[in-house]
């Protein structure tokens, strides 16, 4: 399904220099960040600000080049953000370049995970940074997304395929099965298999979730209990091309600025991890705005003085609710979105829309059946592998399939919901629970 | 209305904890929700909400009643005043059957929505809306005759043991409306059997049976033909009668997509496919007479196919298993209307009965899906073997 907003990013592209940067811990799921640096700290771009408790291998460096300034923490001392200001020339670690077809293995993986790039690539089932020791049955990589205002990788990536084919084949050297790229039959991406062969284009029509990376598992290699599958951003794929062209971490991505309450919203040339406020243009400065980082279904809401998300390419800002409406579920409703036909928006079937973040309703209990099945093309039943979450029944969560999906895979069920549950949440919640009695 | 929300924000805060009237909080909530659309915002995941919510929903399918329902009115004058020999105006047949029916419906909300409101605040809960669609449901398969205490009596039974003992709206295992007529049909058979209550007032030499239990006792000549029981002008329960009214509510249901073509069609075909097998065989002259289209225009079988078995709580909830479901309710309910002479009405039992099996259906089902990915993990497993 694909909902229809106002605020798409004109394909131009927009010069941001922040001046700060933060790394937040919180966007990896699973990982218990041990600080390697201190306020006051130098650093290079690709330096390492932190590592992975249960696994020192994996380390997060920074974007950029410049002063540590503040190390953010919350309740019981939990780390939040390590800012960072940037210096005014950039300098970056030297990790050496190399062409990625001539060397092993080991060695692959040993570059990307020194120079912090190897969080880009994350592991289903649980969506959690994948882990180094392992190779994964097959690696995925969605090179469109469907979601509500997404970026067009097609138009962000159409000088970058050099970069692209680069990663291309250092990804190779890390699964023995195929690098599976999704794309649309429309695509202007054209990728260079020749060279190899285990690198397999699959093309998906539909409305979305059809870019969402769980659902093209789903229909091309779905995973069973003990696999493991890796997926990534195809941006990273530029990313990691870089660091084997360069030796240098370069964090530098394009992203979208979206949405009803953005003036001007276009493609921004940023650094991972920038602060919000530098982002947005000034006169879009207002509090009434819910800006987030990510689209509208699955993103993160952010204040201005926040970072964007490690994994979000896009920005987001749309009308925060907070009103009442009088008699408002009588009302013949011409303005209103909703997939069911129960508002006379379905008088105007091509029209945009102007969404804010009014729930529109309470919870309730689960009442509807079928609505789910209509928005989540995969072979699971998602109203029966819900009630298992909500029961702590792992059993019946694997039977019914947890291990293929993670939350963003139910973000559309969680909006068309009648009953209006956190159904992402609930999800989220389930994956932890199985993962924390795994280990 | 600003004035109106200024009144609730500054009494808001006596219904909350510690207010002064704490106890009626799940009251308040109802009405103030019911006056306003709460302004909750989302917080994280996702960020913008179809506008429907659940009171949205049973609007619809409110207004999906609408037109059996005035048609019901209407008939109940009509019936009337043809028993008495009278033919007079829509209006004044109207006027009439308002007379009979308004009552049955304010004691039904009256007596459903007391029990969900007090067993709402007992619970802590907020007062859900499944209650606003089967208030209007009971009345319309009641006899126009019905005693008004005999309403409120099964209708508490149907909210209290149908429903809220298993935990209120969502957790039902019957249809409360449903459970409220076969209430009445067990509780009270002499009552609401036979030709008394199908016509309200009638003359005493005028026959009063709907034409299902003229087909009981084999007065087949005197089943109207198929256009006045398509357009409803025979007896029954108030808003059984008219299929053309009912079917307007289903256009209504199937369009804005609050009901599921996947149950209601199946129910149609079902039942048409256990008209003919009786047809072809005429064993007797029930088979023989009816046709298998005029099965569907008679009794409570078209109002039961769009209003009782699309219920998506009592109904099975997976893709297949509602096929199944559906196909199962039409297919018994004419199975025993003709076989059975205890129960002229079958749907009411046929749609009861598979309420119970729908768990089981969607369990086979869901065990199918189960299946299929356990035998793809075996494969891949022995794939791996292999590979190793």
């Amino acid at each position: 399904m694909d909902i229809k907003l106002m605020g798409e990013a004109s394909q131009t592209i927009t010069e941001k220099t922040s001046n700060f940067f933060a790394l937040k811990p919180a966007d990896f799921h699973g990982v218990i960040p041990k600080l390697s640096v201190q306020e006051g700290d130098q650093v290079k771009a690709g330096s390492v600000l932190f590592h992975d408790k249960n696994n020192e291998r994996i380390v997060f460096t920074s974007p950029v080049s410049g002063e540590v300034t503040q190390i953010k923490r919350g309740a019981r001392r939990v780390i939040q953000e390590i800012c960072i200001r940037r210096s005014r020339e950039m300098e970056y670690e030297n990790f050496g370049s190399a062409d990625p077809n001539t060397l092993s293995r080991d060695e692959v993986k040993d570059k990307m995970v020194r120079s912090g790039i190897w969080p880009v690539i994350r592991q289903r089932p649980f969506s959690i940074v994948a882990n180094p020791l392992q190779t994964p049955k097959s690696i995925f990589i969605s090179c469109f997304d469907s979601a509500p205002l997404a970026p067009d990788y097609g138009f962000i990536l159409k000088d970058r395929l050099g970069e692209c084919q680069t990663g291309l084949a250092a990804l190779a050297k890390l699964t023995d099965g195929k690098i599976y790229l999704g794309l649309r039959p429309d695509s202007k991406l054209a990728f260079d298999q020749s060279g190899n062969s285990r690198i397999e284009v699959n093309y998906f029509t539909g409305p979305h979730p059809s870019g969402n990376v769980g659902v093209q598992i789903c229909h091309v290699d779905p995973i069973n209990k003990g696999e493991i599958v890796w997926y990534l951003n195809p941006q990273d794929l530029v990313t990691i091309g870089q660091l084997f062209q360069t030796g240098r971490y370069d964090a530098t991505r394009i992203i979208a600025l979206t949405g009803s309450m953005v003036t001007h919203p276009c493609y921004c040339r940023i650094v991972r991890g920038s602060s919000v406020q530098e982002i947005i243009a000034d006169d879009d400065q207002t509090d009434n705005a819910r800006i987030i980082s990510g689209n509208v279904l699955t993103g993160k809401s952010v204040d201005r003085h926040g970072f964007l998300g490690f994994y979000d390419h896009q920005i987001t800002m749309i009308p925060e609710g907070k009103y009442h409406e009088f008699l408002g579920w009588g009302l013949p409703g011409f303005h209103k979105y909703s997939t069911s036909r129960t508002f006379f928006s379905w008088l105007t079937p091509g029209k945009k829309f102007r969404l804010d973040t009014n729930m529109h309703g309470a919870e309730r209990a689960m009442v509807m059946a079928g609505q789910f099945e209509r928005v989540f093309p995969m072979d699971i039943y998602p109203n029966h592998l819900i009630k298992a979450i909500l029961a702590d029944d792992i059993d019946q969560m694997e039977a019914l399939g947890i291990y293929e999906v993670d939350e963003e895979d139910f973000a559309l069920c969680e909006f068309v919901d009648t009953s209006k549950m956190e159904i992402q949440a609930i999800v989220r919640k389930g994956l932890d629970y199985i993962r924390q009695e795994m280990s | 209305m600003k004035s109106l929300r200024r009144f609730l924000d500054k009494v808001k805060p006596q219904f909350q904890k510690g207010g002064r009237f704490e106890k009626l909080s799940s009251t308040f909530d109802a009405f103030e929700t019911f006056l306003f659309v709460p302004d909750k915002v989302t917080t994280n995941g996702c960020h913008i909400r179809d506008a429907i919510d659940l009171k949205r929903t049973m609007a619809t399918v409110v207004i999906a009643l609408i037109p059996p329902l005035l048609f019901g009115i209407w008939n109940v004058g009509y019936q009337h005043f043809q028993s008495l020999g009278e033919s007079l105006s829509i209006g004044a047949n109207f006027w009439y059957g308002l007379g009979k029916v308004l009552p049955i419906l304010i004691v039904s909300y009256v007596t459903g929505l007391g029990i969900e409101f007090i067993v709402a605040q007992i619970r802590g809960h907020e007062v859900n809306e499944g209650f606003l669609v089967s208030g209007i449901l009971i009345p319309l398969i009641m006899p126009p005759d019905v005693p008004l205490w005999m309403v409120a009596v099964s209708t508490a039974f149907a909210v209290i043991i149908g429903k809220e003992v298993f935990g209120g709206t969502g957790m039902n295992i019957l249809n409360p409306a449903l459970l409220a007529r076969a209430f009445l049909f067990f509780a009270y058979p002499s009552e609401i059997s036979g030709d008394k209550v199908w016509i309200a007032e009638k003359a005493d030499a005028y026959s009063g049976a709907t034409p299902l239990g003229e087909a009981l006792v084999g007065n087949f000549e005197k089943i109207p033909d198929a256009a006045d029981l398509f357009f409803g002008f025979i007896p029954g329960s108030i808003g059984e009668t008219s299929t053309l009214a009912i079917l307007i509510g289903a256009l209504i249901l199937l369009f804005t997509g609050v009901g599921s073509w996947r149950i209601m069609i199946p129910v149609f075909l079902g039942g048409y496919l256990m008209g003919l097998i009786f047809n072809l065989w005429g064993a007797n002259d029930y088979m023989r007479v009816i046709p298998a289209y005029e099965h569907l225009f008679l009794g409570g079988f078209a109002f039961g196919a769009v209003y009782m078995a699309t219920d998506p709580v009592t109904a099975a909830q997976t893709t297949n298993g509602k096929y199944i479901y559906g196909f199962l309710i039409g297919f018994l309910a004419i199975l025993v209307r003709v076989l059975n002479p205890a129960y002229p009405e079958g749907m009411m039992l046929a749609i009861l009965f598979m309420n119970v099996f729908a768990p089981l259906i969607d369990h086979y089902v869901v065990a199918a899906n189960i299946r299929r990915r356990l035998k793809r993990s075996g494969r891949a497993v022995v794939q791996n073997t292999l590979n190793v």
